[in-house]
């Protein structure tokens, strides 16, 4: 497989009403990479991710899914959702659906998997995961670290290309937070390429091959998780670690 | 038993637990209370049942009401014949209620396409609902089973079971459409955006992911339609189809006698009963899935 960064975007304006979200933005992940956004909340972590995924519609500027410009209004925007891999916050489950029915409706009404085949794939993946179990369960009767395992193999089930990870363990109790984050490790050693936005500084510190710090919308400060959380360029890089530490999360 | 017994009785509580003197008091409170509501509420049932009795036996009219509105003799001819005409008002619900969801559903859909090609569907669906919700079902009715028959058109039907049926069609639909789209909007966008980011068209989203949800929701008042539905049905009479309002209007009109009314409009609320007890019974259960933390 060649070099060529799996996503890529250049100067993305995206502005909401009167406010500007993303300013000129720029990144590029590489294939089997882990990419981490941080930054406070409302710094425009998720609404990149969102953009990229293209369930926002850019300003201004460009983004490149394998060397595919994406941003390119006459693209099958579905076509590019396929091929990325999306996990929400608030897990976003479809309530009406058990967890393997969650996980195999896309491999089946997208891509015309058979459903032995789609069922099959899903209960290996929950079985990986540690949900074995839970196949038949509907999702309100899982706790939030299953609920958000159940969605993030529901975003592996179509073998995306790239996973968008968008501060997947904001809303879990603390004790449920580990759970979630190993199986990202896990995904890690497997070559997955991803793009998470966090607060769990530690964690990105550990599993980040390439760190970005966006304020108000602009990426002040990107480098290796070594880089900027080791020795930090910017003075408001400094700052809001100075503060994540005395929150006690570094 | 004693209260005693009774407090820690099927309770699962095997740990030696004994109730306190302080919670004792309190059941023993809380029992006196809700005796003293009972007899107070059999009370005031009773008292009230009298003056309304008293207050219609000493009208001064009441002996001859009683004569032309509750004749044994005239309600024991009257009932056979109503609950046979009352055949043809379960058949029309059930035909009705079908097409009122197929159509109802049609309609909210099509309200919510998005994209200029959809432009004068949105349009159409939008100018029915209007329509239909503001036309008085008794005037719907007389234009659809009087006025196309008097078209004398080739090939359309007369029959005013069909022709009324359709009316009621017509105007339910309009209805249930604005109860489906208000299922549709109460769905999260979050669901769509989780449904579209796995791939999945927008199409695909509305069928797999919005409406099956929104249908879940909207099912107290479908139901509440549906035993609206059931009791107009006796409006298709006006075009003399004989269901259970029309055969007890002939007997009325041979007999001057007004109790076959009475029979039919209690055979009404008995077909109607089980329906509203099973629509509350709905909405209670789908209640507590909700309040225990479920979404569907």
């Amino acid at each position: 497989m060649s070099d060529a960064p799996v996503l890529r975007m250049e100067s993305v304006r995206k502005s909401f009403g009167g406010s500007v979200v993303l300013r000129d933005v720029d990144l590029e992940v590489a294939p089997h990479t882990v990419t981490a956004l941080i930054g406070a909340s409302g710094s425009g972590k998720s609404t990149l991710l969102r953009c990229a995924n293209l369930l926002e519609e850019i300003d201004d500027g460009a983004i490149w899914l394998d060397d595919e410009e994406i941003t390119d209004p006459r693209v099958d925007q579905d076509a590019v959702r396929r091929r990325i891999g999306v996990v929400f916050q608030a897990y976003n489950l479809f309530p009406h659906l058990t967890v393997l029915e969650n996980i195999t409706l896309a491999p089946r009404r997208v891509h015309g998997v058979p459903r032995a085949e789609a069922e099959a794939r899903a209960r290996e993946l929950l079985e990986r995961l540690g949900l074995g179990g839970k196949a038949g369960e509907y999702p309100d009767r899982l706790s939030g670290g299953q609920q958000q395992r159940a969605a993030i193999v529901r975003a592996l089930a179509v073998r995306p290309r790239l996973l968008l990870l968008d501060e997947i363990t904001a809303a879990l109790d603390p004790e449920l937070v580990g759970e979630v984050l190993t199986v990202v490790r896990g995904l890690k050693d497997e070559g997955m390429t991803m793009v998470l936005a966090t607060h769990e500084m530690g964690f990105a510190r550990e599993v980040a091959d390439q760190v970005c710090f966006l304020e108000g919308g602009v990426v002040l400060e990107r480098g290796t998780a070594e880089q900027v959380f080791g020795e930090p360029r910017q003075e408001r890089t400094r700052r809001f670690l100075r503060r994540i530490v005395q929150a006690g999360r570094l | 038993m004693t209260v005693k017994e009774e407090l820690t009785e099927g309770s699962g509580e095997h740990d030696g637990y004994v109730p306190s003197q302080r919670r004792l008091d309190r059941e023993r409170y809380k029992r006196a209370r809700a005796r003293r509501a009972t007899a107070i509420g059999a009370l005031s049932t009773l008292v009230t049942g009298a003056v309304v009795y008293l207050v219609v036996v000493n009208a001064p009219g009441w002996p001859r009401t009683k004569e032309t509105f509750f004749d044994w003799g005239y309600a024991r001819e009257a009932f056979p014949k109503v609950l046979e005409g009352l055949w043809l008002n379960v058949r029309l619900l059930l035909v009705c209620g079908a097409a009122v969801l197929v159509l109802g559903m049609l309609i909210a859909v099509a309200r919510t396409l998005r994209g200029p090609v959809f432009f004068p569907l949105r349009v159409l669906a939008a100018a029915y609902t209007d329509f239909f919700r503001g036309l008085p079902l008794i005037i719907n009715l007389m234009i659809v089973v009087l006025g196309v028959p008097a078209l004398r058109l080739q090939g359309v039907t007369v029959d005013p079971v069909v022709l009324g049926g359709t009316a009621l069609t017509l105007t339910y639909s309009a209805y249930v459409a604005e109860v489906f789209r208000a299922g549709i909007e109460s769905v999260h966008p979050s669901q769509r955006a989780a449904a579209r980011s796995l791939g999945l068209g927008n199409r695909q989203a509305l069928r797999y992911v919005v409406l099956p949800q929104a249908v879940r929701r909207q099912v107290p008042p479908l139901l509440n339609d549906l035993v609206s539905l059931q009791k107009d049905t006796g409006l298709v009479s006006i075009g003399g189809a004989v269901d259970a309002v029309r055969a007890a209007d002939i007997i009325v009109g041979r007999s001057l006698n007004y109790t076959p009314y009475i029979v039919a409009g209690l055979v009404f609320v008995a077909l109607t009963i089980p329906m509203t007890r099973f629509t509350d019974w709905v909405t209670a259960r789908m209640d507590r899935r909700r309040a225990q933390g479920g979404t569907t």
